[in-house]
């Protein structure tokens, strides 16, 4: 029986240092996210449970303590999402927030991430600011922002081909420097803006619009617009048959989920840019299976960036030994990012995580072989071609 | 029917001889509770509440006394957070000041939609409301000062008159609470006064106020501009409660919202749209983490109340046999 006591207490004592080293004896990680609105399918519930993944396949425990995944819904107002944020951490003893999708929502719960010195990675959301002007030290950014996805669209079109382009601009902030960034880049490839149509937010009638376009001659149209606007103006380009005649429609922020949303058939022909493609190698594609199997839907960048987020959260606390913002902050902005998601990434000083981005074609309907294999890989745009020069983006972490 | 004047049908109801007594207790037992709060609830969403409250009110300042239904709400609300987050973080005035030009802000705001709002009545009024809101909306989505989707994030809430830290999260709830009360004071002193009759005979018959000499179109005007007013200081209060400005609060989503609060608490009633807001504030916080889609559930708690409550739920109490023995009165 003593010995049996000695025994437990020297157990004890060897876990108890690993164990104190955590702030309450478990990790507890919140998925913030818009689960009901307009963005419920780029990333909601399935990025939860591309966490709880993510958790799953680490073990369930990291440093001998239980992992926990909590989630809400934001409804995407910048005010419930800071409240919820605000309440995890003062008092449901959430360590860190991942997913955060939408511009005000992430720099809202970044910022108020920092004072409170908690991690934050964002992987829903598109603003280069996260990581630029208003960056932090406890800030992280994943997945993609505006700046890849107007390379990736932008650049590497170019290259395929695409060497003219009419610009189809929604008439605010975004819808601005999204056709600016993607036109530089058109012009350092060698390509031409032939011209650029204005569109109010929230149109329903893109036909004047498309009909411009389609006269201008340009090879390239390009959507620099977000949401129902990009489904709408695909959809009414589709019953012009504008890629039909030999025309390219490439979109600034479209993702797998929505091109399942509108189906292959207004969808085909449409050039567009993800950091993630479940078909694209075999250990994506096994990732996406499983993924598949418990949500029904394949992963977007989205939720892959969240499985590799969880993932690299988890990596740092045990390479750091603890849960300490400071420990595994240092530790995510040292450790390279090898996982299904990215090919030797690197967490720049500014918390740019900086991987591969690819430039995608969707298939026609008759060259689907599989169930959601809907895109063909056109070029890799590697991650320091892809993303902003950490010394350039205005992040004055970056020294 | 005619001739008789009594708004609420039913028998007749002696009024309790203490009945004013009671309800200066119910006012204090509410104080007491809103003082104590903080100690049993988190400061930020009880501030939360204490914003959308005052909002509510001052909206039921138009729709519940004075009879004008305006669907552009979120201008002034949303305005005033910008333009109070603004002042205060780009040109780092005091809150007080930033929040004085909030006001004042969505006052001209309200001056110049009112001006050409009142002109028509009904549904032309709410409609011509929503679309000089939804102008304001696309002024703020490209306007530079507002930072479009992104928001003016970080906003320093600062400190009151120079002296007291307002980040200190109890601090900034009494100063909230404060602002609070002398809204409703405001809106109170407002409504009992011979104005507010003046108002509320408008809204129960427009001709015959007219017919009794009143120019109508400026007493509404005034009390456009005053309700204006009032939910600016409620967005200026949100915008240094959560230090950020956005597109959510000038979007009319936002109005529609604010009718919501109003409707389900109870029209013409001062403590109604608190309690509205208190409830559609807490539906959408709580069930944020639930596995339902917050909007159905908020739909639904609408739909039930329209059917069962149909004076909202503080109308309905005072609509009650006990309400209107304590002396509270409802709109029918």
């Amino acid at each position: 029986m003593r010995h049996f006591l000695l025994t437990t207490a020297a157990v004890g004592l060897a876990a108890t240092p690993a164990l104190a080293d955590l702030s309450d004896g478990k990790v507890k990680i919140g998925i913030l996210n818009d689960q009901s609105g307009v963005y419920a399918d780029f990333g909601g519930k399935y990025s939860y449970e591309a966490a709880k993944m993510a958790v799953e396949d680490f073990g369930g425990k990291v440093l001998d303590a239980p992992i926990e995944v909590v989630t809400a819904d934001h409804q995407n107002k910048a005010d419930i999402a800071s409240n919820i944020a605000r309440q995890w951490y003062d008092t449901e003893q959430v360590d860190s927030i991942m997913e955060l999708t939408s511009s005000s929502v992430g720099l809202a719960v970044q910022a108020l991430s920092k004072e409170k010195k908690k991690i934050t990675i964002n992987t829903g959301a598109a603003t280069t600011e996260l990581t630029g002007a208003q960056c932090s030290p406890y800030g992280f950014h994943w997945a993609y922002d505006t700046h890849a996805l107007a390379v990736g669209t932008g650049g590497a079109l170019v290259k395929e081909g695409g060497d003219s382009w009419f610009f189809l601009t929604a008439d605010y902030a975004f819808g601005y420097s999204l056709e600016e960034n993607t036109g530089n880049f058109v012009k350092s490839q060698g390509g031409t803006v032939v011209g650029a149509v204005r569109h109010p937010l929230a149109s329903t009638d893109f036909s004047s619009f498309l009909l411009q376009a389609q006269s201008s001659g340009a090879k390239v149209i390009g959507l620099a617009n977000a949401g129902m606007d990009t489904q709408n103006t695909i959809k009414q380009a589709a019953e012009f048959g504008i890629t039909q005649g030999g025309q390219k429609l490439a979109a600034l922020l479209f993702t797998l989920a929505e091109v399942h949303g509108l189906g292959l058939e207004a969808a085909q022909g449409l050039n567009l840019t993800e950091s993630f493609y479940w078909n694209r190698t075999p250990a994506t594609a096994e990732f996406g299976k499983r993924f598949k199997e418990r949500t029904g839907a394949m992963p977007n960048m989205v939720h892959a960036g969240t499985y590799s987020a969880v993932t690299q959260y988890l990596k740092a606390i045990q390479a750091a030994g603890s849960d300490d913002p400071d420990a595994v902050s240092a530790k995510l902005h040292e450790l390279p990012v090898n996982d299904v998601f990215a090919e030797n990434g690197k967490v720049a000083a500014n918390g740019r995580m900086i991987s591969d981005v690819y430039l995608m074609e969707v298939k026609k309907p008759a060259d689907v072989t599989e169930d959601w294999d809907y895109y063909k890989v056109l070029a890799t745009i590697p991650g320091d071609q892809a993303y902003i020069d950490p010394a350039q983006s205005g992040c004055p972490l970056v020294k | 029917m005619a001739g008789k004047s009594e708004p609420i049908a039913g028998e007749h109801v002696a009024i309790h001889p203490k009945a004013g007594q009671i309800q200066l207790a119910l006012v204090a037992v509410a104080l007491v509770l809103a003082v104590l709060a903080p100690q049993f609830l988190y400061p930020i969403f009880l501030m939360k509440l204490l914003a959308f409250g005052l909002f509510a009110s001052a909206f039921n300042l138009l729709l519940g006394y004075t009879g004008l239904l305006s669907f552009g709400h979120a201008a002034f609300f949303g305005g005033a957070a910008y333009f109070t987050a603004h002042a205060v973080k780009v040109w780092g005035w005091s809150p007080e000041a930033g929040l004085l030009l909030g006001v004042l802000g969505a006052a001209a705001l309200g001056l110049v939609m009112g001006a050409i709002a009142i002109r028509r009545q009904g549904i032309y009024f709410a409609m011509i409301t929503l679309a000089l809101s939804q102008m304001f909306f696309f002024f703020c989505l490209q306007a530079r000062f507002t930072h479009g989707e992104d928001g003016i994030q970080s906003v320093p809430r600062g400190h009151l008159f120079g002296l007291i830290d307002l980040n200190d999260s109890m601090n900034m709830y009494y100063f909230v609470l404060a602002v609070f009360a002398f809204g409703l004071i405001v809106i109170w002193r407002f409504v009992n006064s011979p104005f507010g009759m003046i108002l509320k005979s408008i809204r129960e018959n427009e001709q015959r106020a007219v017919s009794l000499g009143y120019s109508v179109a400026r007493y509404k005007l005034a009390a456009f501009v005053m309700s204006a007013a009032l939910a600016g200081l409620a967005g200026g209060l949100k915008a240094l409660i959560f230090q950020f400005a956005t597109l959510t609060d000038v979007a009319w989503q936002m109005s529609g919202e604010v009718i919501l609060m109003t409707l389900l608490g109870g029209i013409g009633t001062l403590a109604g749209p608190i309690f509205g807001a208190g409830l559609v504030v807490t539906l959408q916080n709580y069930l944020a983490t639930s596995d339902f889609p917050v909007t159905i559930i908020t739909g639904v708690v609408f739909m039930v109340c329209v059917l069962l409550f149909r004076r909202g739920l503080v109308g309905e109490f005072f609509a009650s046999k006990l309400g209107r023995r304590l002396g509270f009165r409802a709109q029918s």
